[in-house]
């Protein structure tokens, strides 16, 4: 049985198709990404699965309940990360894990074995406000949460948005902790590199799945050549590069551009082209998700 | 699932003791309003200074003079010439001037910027200045029931009760709920087995307990410090006024389910519940005052029936049988509140 199953699902707000015809399935125990861009419909999907929104069309089951019939069934064994630090602020650690406990019915000990690496790194803090911790802090606090109950299914809406990058690093080690507990894992980013962290992932943009794959298979599909290149003066570089025939597609890349070519396309006769541009460095580059994301976007 | 209900209260307790701005606010309302509306907001007559214009002294009027300046209520400050006299009102150095021509006749200038004052004093100086002639007609034997010396403590008592817990059930609990759904917490509260109305109950218990703290200091002041005789039975006092707060929180939850931010939920009770409580419960201007299109409206406000109550209650004196239509009125409006907020209450985000 898959754990999330979507099928044709759609969603409109207003003018604005929030989701348009998504079809997914998740595995039970996978730790599925769901990678995008701000406004791709990644929140307004796990608002759908965790039964805060209805459809317009489509189904969607998680763990067997259709999120319209068995609404409740669902609320009861899935678990909610939202995007926004949810918890209560002029709570303290404890208190906040405490009243979570009460709302799913059960006590901190019952599931303390599966918090238990988590909590030990905030349980210093917890008697501190929940609004008084760091960043890092409040997502290990909210994660705490969202497991108190134990749940089959793990939703998590960007969870690294807005942490340090040791802490991002430390949470994706502590999803794959879950992983060793059966936990299914439905979790949304908009950072590209943290794609590999997943077991499978689908690439979205603007309401609609572009293409759902494992993170290698997704970059071995990219069958373009790719050069990165860079230059004393980059924005001049990035507007000249596009006009260079044999050149497809030009675009930022971290500190160079990617420069995505055709078959026919000569290095000698591009750098000969640019050789206005002091320093022009130009290398073969290997392809990335972010690479895959912008061809296919561009598509 | 008992224990659980106990830790959804001891949750909003944590809120509401946490933020102890607000609580004392809460908890001093009632107290700051009842002093203010007791001794600074009075319709009463007080220290009202009287100015003096003579042309020809003569023994009445000299008498007539003395028995201003012993009055308590007025303070003579002086003679002033006739074409002065509104400088001095001009001047708010006089509030009234009392002008006596060549034959002794009486003319009352007044500063009627406040209508209050003016209105109140012109009829008071006028009978004080007048008294003997008055003493040769015929006398109205004027009997004033209940409040004879028509203290305005009498009047405000009860309508401060129908306004402080609108204002604190209703208010605070429809912002409490509100503040839930603007935090994010509201999503995360949805999304687990409990019925989040189990949730929004526990969050009006603590606002009932204060509403209860706030009732008692209210009945204390009125008792001991504004002299307000409490002549009905404190019992059913009491039991109409927990009526009217189950009443006031259903009002508070059913604001709660329309609006979507606090501040909207402020705008919304200020304007639906707090102006109409002022304007149309009777509280400060009679209702048979109100334009005839109007008159109605005060019979959907639920605070008319229970300020209307209590005052039977509470300076008439009379048992509670007096106001069972009131009491039905107000257990009938608490059930269509609750049914309809309820029925409203959303467990989806759209």
């Amino acid at each position: 049985m898959n754990a999330i199953e979507i099928e044709n699902i759609s969603k409109q707000f207003g003018k604005v198709k929030a989701l348009d015809d998504v079809c997914l399935e998740v595995k039970e125990g996978e730790c599925f990404g769901l990678i995008g861009p701000d406004g791709a419909g990644k929140t307004t999907l796990f608002r759908i699965l965790t039964t805060l929104l209805s459809p317009d069309n489509g189904k969607a089951s998680v763990n067997g309940f259709d999120v319209k019939r068995d609404y409740l069934e669902i609320r009861k064994c899935v678990g909610y990360m939202p995007g926004r630090f949810s918890l209560y602020q002029d709570l303290s650690v404890e208190e906040n894990l405490e009243f979570f406990a009460a709302l799913f019915n059960t006590k901190i000990k019952d599931s303390y074995s599966l918090i238990e690496p988590i909590y030990k790194q905030i349980e210093p803090f917890k008697t501190r406000r929940a609004g008084k911790l760091s960043g890092g802090m409040k997502q290990k606090l909210a994660l705490c949460c969202a497991l108190i109950h134990y749940p089959k299914v793990l939703f998590l809406d960007e969870p690294t948005t807005g942490v340090d990058a040791v802490s991002r690093s430390e949470f994706w080690d502590m999803l794959a902790g879950l992983k060793a507990k059966r936990i299914t894992i439905l979790v949304s980013t908009p950072y590209m590199d943290e794609a590999s962290r997943c077991e499978r992932i689908a690439l979205c943009n603007e309401g609609k799945i572009l293409t759902t794959n494992t993170p290698k298979n997704i970059v071995d599909g990219y069958n373009d050549e790719l050069y990165a290149i860079s230059a004393d003066n980059m924005f001049e570089l990035l507007s000249l590069s596009r006009k260079v025939k044999g050149v497809k597609e030009c675009y930022p890349f971290g500190e160079s551009h990617h420069l995505v070519v055709e078959k026919d396309f000569d290095k000698e006769y591009f750098a000969n082209e640019l050789n206005q541009i002091k320093n022009l460095q130009i290398k073969k580059a290997s392809p990335s998700i972010e690479d895959m994301f912008i061809k296919l976007m561009k598509r | 699932m008992k224990t659980n209900f106990l830790s959804f209260v001891k949750k909003e307790a944590l809120h509401i003791l946490r933020d102890k701005r607000t609580m004392m606010i809460v908890l001093l309302i009632p107290i700051v309003l009842m002093i203010l509306f007791g001794f600074a907001i009075s319709t009463e007559l007080n220290n009202l200074n009287v100015a003096v214009s003579v042309q020809k002294h003569t023994e009445d009027i000299r008498g007539k003079i003395e028995k201003l300046s012993a009055n308590p209520y007025f303070t003579f400050v002086g003679y002033v010439n006739q074409k002065d006299a509104e400088t001095m009102l001009r001047s708010s150095k006089a509030d009234a001037v009392v002008v006596f021509d060549n034959e002794g006749k009486m003319q009352f200038l007044f500063d009627a910027s406040n209508t209050n004052t003016a209105m109140s004093g012109s009829i008071y100086l006028q009978s004080v200045m007048s008294e003997e002639n008055l003493s040769n007609q015929e006398l109205f034997n004027l009997h004033l029931l209940y409040n004879p010396q028509m203290k305005s403590a009498y009047n405000f008592v009860p309508g401060i009760m129908g306004l402080i817990f609108i204002l604190i059930c209703a208010m605070m609990t429809s912002v409490a709920i509100v503040r839930e759904k603007e935090s994010g917490t509201m999503e995360v509260l949805l999304v687990s087995p409990v019925r989040p109305i189990k949730i929004i109950l526990a969050k009006m218990i603590p606002y009932f307990v204060i509403s209860c703290i706030n009732l008692t200091t209210i009945l204390l002041v009125s008792r001991f410090l504004l002299d307000v005789p409490l002549s009905g039975s404190l019992f059913s006092i009491i039991f109409i006024s927990l009526i009217y707060l189950v009443l006031s929180l259903s009002l508070g939850l059913l604001v709660s389910t329309i609006s979507s931010s606090q501040v909207m939920a402020l705008l919304i009770s200020a304007m639906v519940m707090m102006m109409p409580i002022l304007m149309l419960s009777g509280m400060i201007f009679p209702i048979e005052n109100l334009p005839s299109v109007l008159q109605p409206v005060p019979y959907i406000v639920p605070a008319k029936w229970y300020i209307e109550a209590i005052r039977k209650l509470m300076i008439m004196g009379l048992p509670i049988t007096a106001v069972t239509k009131e009491i039905l009125i107000l257990i009938l409006m608490s059930v269509v509140l609750v049914f309809v907020s309820l029925k409203k209450f959303n467990d989806k985000l759209d």
